[in-house]
């Protein structure tokens, strides 16, 4: 009897040691113990022969999907090499599995705001497009982290200020009441403000209070992006003028107005004017065809003229075997033709400065969206900081009734925790 | 007769196991290993975790989110804090809900059972993405909810925008502070980098919102379990209650109840578990907002990781939360046990106990006898 069992243990221990091995094999992948590079390789990987790319972009519907596959193919066929088009569903969680996995696709949509998180991590390899200096400065701003431009900007959004027509005109206002100057926006507001009617209402955040912000000539990190600022004199200026016009029921947050966002307040008319930017027209003609409305440059603050610019670039894999081809095809999609057909295709805004003339002559009521290019300001560029300004988010959305001066206080002390790493 | 041998048969047992094991090793096993690994270690979300290029750091990401003062730590407190609410909200109620179902359903003489069956279970079966959708337009500011209430003149909330809490909006009803401005007293003191006046805020309006629509999905489902348990209650033991006089709340309390104790242990415990993971809900409907009073631990891991790239505290956040939850649970389990069985059950070991020792004392006896005599 105890001769079997040891005889059993003796083959059950081997067996299970193989398992065991097994699995340990599975989880450490194919490449789990390669060296990586870090990121930014001076030499780009190029492909021998026919390169096979693939292309995650976050596609805004079935336009903007078959513009950039069309594209893409017609470089596939004359450069001979192919590439495959993909749809992200979460592009966040998508992109973080490529690179986790070490197999990312080749060339992807990537936000400014996500720039420094991942080019910090390594995930980036920093290229150049052809004819760089070509693009709006605003923009190789956007996307430059420690001195190096990262990637290529894609195209562009920047925010403007549109206005019911009919609510403007029953308040007797006409064209040259349009606020230039944060006076006169409050002005205009508090004559609009009537009944059911808010005079100005738009999303809560950093993405549309920020451009008071930075018409009052603050920001909230340092330039170099390496110190909060959210107690400077400007930051504070800048939210102390929407507080008081929210306290004054002239402003309003869109929550406050039953709506989720600055269009659908604006289309469903409680609000006489919003802060949006371009794609608030593919909202309204969808949505509220029958709104009449007009748009405006953001008017200017004590500091000159202050909006947000809002952008993605054509992004390139640090662990992409064909980067020379990627950038190749970046070339190809972003010569000012090829701008000009997307624009076109599914109205995003060139962000080249040599496509801005063909595209303000083909679409002359973007005119105030595309000058807000020459000095709109890009998203907080600077890695981990999503968390940090979630937390602000989330405090703006009390702003009515907060405590300025603490609740930047709370913001730097955050941000400097993460800055300080 | 070789399939005799009890060798080959071992072998042959484990191979048969073996695919079990290893889909279990492969999906189970080692990526809660590797989550702890990552846990541990300061991995940035690119290459392998596992690769020379990732350090071992300790509990840092542990103490970013426990210890330090900081963003870290404020925003998995308010996690907790928020779930707390609805822990203490949907279980009472969903199992409350469930049961109240399942009896009325067990009623042999009701028109139409299957009908109503399949309708209270219908939304345990839709994907809880659409029911979080189609709740998102009946909560809107102006969606039917708000209009149904308007019939009766109450000026319903914006229901996922607002962030005020119950028991602050119920203070400040009754008059004891203003939600304006709270008293000092509230605002002052605060633990683990909140404030009294954030811990005591009671779910938000948003919240709310959510727990009605996860009593109304996960109602159905734990119908179900209960309608097996009185499928089981025998006919004779109600009719002996009923001859022995007994009025139907006391048949109900007296009967079904102690009969249904496993059924309401194990809901309870399946409710425990549910309500401290929910992530769906936010992911769909609020992402965390308004002002954080959505967010959850489940939600915050997610966020930690897949938008904020810190990997590590994702995967440290997972674990605190299975710890948590295994905590929660097994006192749950204790404080619900069966006293009588566990008495029971206390007794027999005490016995077999007793048994044991004097069966040893006599063999130890009889060696000594036997040594003795030879």
């Amino acid at each position: 009897m105890k001769n079997q069992k040891n005889q059993k243990n003796r083959l059950a221990a081997p067996f299970a040691v193989g398992l065991l091995s097994a699995l340990a094999l599975t989880a450490c992948g194919g490449d789990g113990f390669d060296d990586q590079d870090t990121g930014d390789a001076e030499e780009a990987t190029s492909a021998e022969g026919e390169a096979s790319l693939v292309m995650l972009i976050a596609s805004s519907g079935e336009a903007e999907t078959a513009a950039v596959e069309e594209a893409a193919a017609e470089w596939a066929e004359a450069s001979g090499n192919e590439v495959e088009v993909r749809v992200a569903a979460d592009m966040n969680q998508e992109l973080a599995q490529g690179f986790a996995g070490g197999n990312p696709p080749d060339i992807f949509y990537l936000d400014a705001a996500q720039v420094a998180q991942q080019a910090s991590d390594g995930n980036l390899h920093a290229y150049e497009a052809q004819d760089n200096e070509d693009y709006f400065p605003a923009l190789q701003e956007a996307f430059t982290y420690e001195d190096t431009q990262w990637c290529a900007p894609k195209d562009f959004s920047t925010l403007g200020l549109q206005i019911n027509t009919e609510k403007w005109e029953a308040a007797g206002l006409t064209d040259e009441d349009i606020p230039t100057t944060y006076e006169e926006l409050a002005q205009v507001a508090e004559t609009l403000t009537e009944g059911d009617t808010t005079g100005l209402v738009f999303s809560p955040g950093v993405d549309r209070v920020g451009a008071f912000v930075v018409g009052n000539g603050g920001w909230w990190l340092n330039e170099d992006a390496t110190e909060p600022t959210g107690t400077s004199e400007e930051v504070l200026a800048g939210l102390e003028y929407v507080k008081e016009n929210i306290a004054e029921g002239s402003f309003a947050y869109a929550g406050d107005v039953d709506a989720g966002w600055g269009g659908e307040a604006f289309g469903t008319e409680r609000a006489a004017m919003t802060i949006e930017g371009n794609w608030i027209r593919g909202a309204m003609s969808n949505d509220y065809p029958d709104v009449d409305y007009t748009v405006a440059e953001l008017p200017e603050g004590s500091a000159g003229p202050g909006t947000l610019l809002f952008s993605q670039c054509w992004g390139v894999a640090a662990d992409s075997e064909a980067q020379t081809q990627a950038v190749d095809l970046v070339n190809h999609l972003s010569t000012p033709e090829q701008q000009l057909e997307f624009a076109e295709a599914f109205g995003v805004m060139p962000s080249r400065q040599a496509a801005t003339e063909d595209y303000s002559s083909a679409f002359p009521e973007d005119a105030p969206f595309i000058a807000g290019g020459d000095y709109g300001r890009g998203p907080v560029n600077a890695p981990d900081m999503t968390q940090v300004v979630a937390d602000l988010n989330s405090q703006l959305e009390g702003i009515g009734s907060a405590d300025l001066q603490q609740m930047m206080e709370s913001f730097d002390s955050n941000a400097s925790a993460v800055l300080e790493q | 007769m070789r399939t005799r041998d009890p060798q080959r048969q071992q072998g042959a047992g484990w191979l048969f196991v073996s695919p079990a094991i290893l889909v279990l090793g492969v999906f189970l096993v080692a990526p809660i290993g590797m989550a702890l690994w990552v846990s541990l270690s300061d991995w940035s979300g690119s290459g392998s975790p596992i690769s020379r290029d990732v350090n071992f750091i300790g509990t840092e990401n542990y103490n970013a989110l426990l210890a330090d003062p900081g963003l870290a730590r404020q925003d998995l407190m308010i996690s907790f804090r928020n779930t707390f609410y609805y822990v203490l909200g949907v279980v009472p109620l969903q199992t409350i809900l469930a049961l109240s179902l399942a009896v009325l359903l067990n009623n042999r003489f009701l028109k139409g059972r299957t009908f109503f069956r399949t309708a209270f279970y219908f939304p345990s079966v839709v994907s809880s993405v659409a029911i979080s959708l189609l709740f998102l337009f009946l909560f809107a500011g102006s969606g039917a909810i708000n209009n149904v209430l308007g019939w009766f003149g109450v000026n319903g909330p914006n229901w996922f925008q607002d962030s005020r809490g119950l028991i602050h909006i119920f203070g400040d009803a009754v008059g004891l502070w203003s939600l304006a401005a709270p008293p000092s007293w509230m605002t002052e003191p605060s633990v683990m980098g909140l404030s009294f006046w954030e811990w005591f805020s009671g779910p938000s309006v948003a919240l709310s919102a959510i727990m009605m629509q996860v009593i109304w999905t996960t109602a159905g489902t734990f119908m179900l379990l209960f309608l097996a348990g009185l499928q089981d209650l025998p006919v004779e033991v109600e009719e002996a209650a009923m001859v022995d006089g007994a009025n139907k709340w006391q048949r109900f309390m007296n009967v079904t109840v102690p009969h249904l104790r496993p059924t309401i242990l194990l809901v309870v415990t399946l409710g425990f578990i549910g309500t401290w993971q929910v992530f769906d809900q936010m992911y769909v409907m609020t992402q965390g907002g308004p002002a954080k009073t959505t967010l959850t631990p489940a939600y915050l891991s997610y966020q930690a990781a897949f938008t904020n790239g810190d990997w590590g505290q994702g995967a440290a956040i997972a674990f605190i939360l299975f710890a948590i939850i295994f905590i929660l649970t097994t006192t749950q389990r204790w404080l619900m046990r069966d006293k009588d069985v566990s008495a029971q059950k206390r007794a027999d070991r005490g016995v077999r106990r007793r048994q044991r020792s004097r069966r040893t004392r006599a063999i130890v006896e009889e060696t000594q006898r036997k040594a003795q005599s030879s």
